[in-house]
């Protein structure tokens, strides 16, 4: 039984893996016309209400203070990482990040400050959408979500369990967890200030360059920064020849 | 005295020359420490001026890179379509774009410093893979480099951010390019880009 499960997603993978090949140009995107609505409505919302906010938030709260904000919200990520490598196989990196969560805990107060860092102990990100990814599901088509921005099949479905950690763990209370919801969004937006605006100024065409970047880095991610290079598609072999080419064309 | 410190001067440079032509690693671990540390020690590079910053990375990156590999791989089949014109023009506002992602990048530089990665090649490899990571106050960063042997020196021919190559990152934006307004469409996009970023 599980060996025929395993076929299957075998004979999923290596389909996901042909399309990839045959269309190197045109990523997974086959609901582009509605994701293109949700990224120009998620782009209006950004320019109108959550980066006039981090913009603010930046100006108005001391660094120290945005800083322990980052580091409390982290610390707390820190803790489904660990749990996310160890349903990943990996028991070393997942007691190495317990051992973060539990020192930035203990000795920078709740996970205000950030004491692990300087002790040498790095974080490793994982989410469950990585995990999923780790299992051999394929990222799937990808998907624009409101508010969340860019996604895959796959990562929505592990954006929901990401959700339920981040706000059932802390506190039961509606108020509190809406306030918290709120603070980690800004912190999140705030961080990303200087990365938006370089996105902004190179990108020719904004929705492909974010699509194209989000799923390559989703699948880099989900074999730890060192994936294997997809099979050659007919369009890079015919790059090479070129390139030999102009090597030796007048300048 | 001073014919001394000359010699001693232009040995530390022939090593530094040799180096580089032996151990892809540590030529990137050179010019990434030259670059951090020139923009550690400039004020003006940290708050942002372009121009000092696109200076910085003509002198000191770009004589280590083969721009024209890494124009032709992004462009992808037309390249070979195109007029040794057009094939200029593109790598020039090609060149201007990435300088100007790096630009922005690098007024991000406060206490990071670079470290490498072991090296997984062989000693006749004329392709290698150099992986690094920016460790700084908050999450290491990813960077890797392609790089080509091209006679006895080695070149960058395309970077990997967060595990994102740059060259497969713009080729489906150029292919979309390309397809709608031609090789001339893409350089015009290309340059409006370049012009509209100037302004602002």
């Amino acid at each position: 039984m599980k060996r025929h499960h395993r076929r299957q997603l075998a004979t999923a993978l290596a389909l996901v893996a042909a399309t990839a090949a045959g269309h190197a140009q045109s990523a997974n995107d086959p609901f582009e016309g509605w994701n293109r609505g949700v990224f120009a409505f998620n782009e209006e919302l950004d320019a109108a209400i959550l980066k006039p906010v981090a913009t603010a938030y930046t100006k108005v709260v001391p660094e120290l203070a945005r800083a322990g904000v980052t580091n409390f919200f982290n610390n707390f990520r820190d803790g489904w990482s660990a749990i996310n490598h160890l349903l990943q196989g990996k028991p070393v990196a997942a007691a190495e990040m317990g051992m973060r969560v539990a020192t930035n805990a203990l000795f920078g107060i709740g996970g205000i400050f950030d004491p692990a860092t300087d002790l040498g102990m790095e974080r490793r990100r994982e989410d469950f959408g990585q995990t999923l990814g780790r299992w051999g599901f394929p990222a799937g088509p990808y998907l624009v979500l409101p508010l969340f921005g860019p996604s895959s099949l796959r990562d929505t479905a592990g954006l929901t369990l990401d959700l339920a950690w981040a706000t059932g763990y802390l506190t039961n209370d509606e108020g509190v967890r809406i306030g918290l919801t709120v603070l980690e969004l800004i912190d999140v937006r705030a961080g990303l200030l200087g990365a938006t605006r370089i996105v902004d100024e190179i990108a020719l065409d904004k929705y492909v360059f974010i699509r194209d970047g989000y799923l390559t880095r989703r699948r880099s991610m989900v074999y730890d920064g060192d994936p294997p290079d997809l099979p050659e598609s007919d369009d890079e072999v015919s790059d090479k020849a070129p390139e030999t080419a102009s090597d030796n064309a007048p300048k | 005295m001073f014919k001394q410190m000359l010699a001693a001067l232009s040995m530390a440079l022939a090593l530094g020359a040799v180096h580089a032509q032996t151990a892809p690693d540590a030529l990137i671990k050179q010019v990434s420490d030259e670059v951090i540390d020139t923009v550690k020690g400039d004020k003006a590079i940290q708050s942002g001026d372009v121009g000092k910053i696109i200076t910085l990375v003509d002198t000191k990156v770009m004589p280590h890179v083969n721009f024209q590999r890494m124009t032709a791989s992004a462009v992808g089949r037309h390249w070979k379509g195109a007029t040794p014109e057009q094939q200029k023009r593109l790598q020039d506002e090609f060149k201007t774009l990435i300088v100007r992602t790096y630009a922005g990048a690098l007024t991000q530089v406060k206490d990071q410093t670079v470290q490498l990665k072991p090296l997984r090649a062989g000693a006749d490899d004329t392709e290698v893979v150099v992986r690094t990571e920016v460790k700084g106050k908050g999450d290491p960063i990813q960077l890797d480099y392609r790089l080509e042997k091209s006679g006895s020196t080695w070149k960058i021919y395309d970077v990997n951010v967060l595990g994102v190559w740059l060259v497969d990152q713009y080729r489906s934006s150029f292919a979309q390019e390309i397809g709608t307004g031609g090789v001339d469409g893409l350089i015009a996009k290309l340059t409006e880009r370049n012009k509209a970023a100037v302004k602002t």
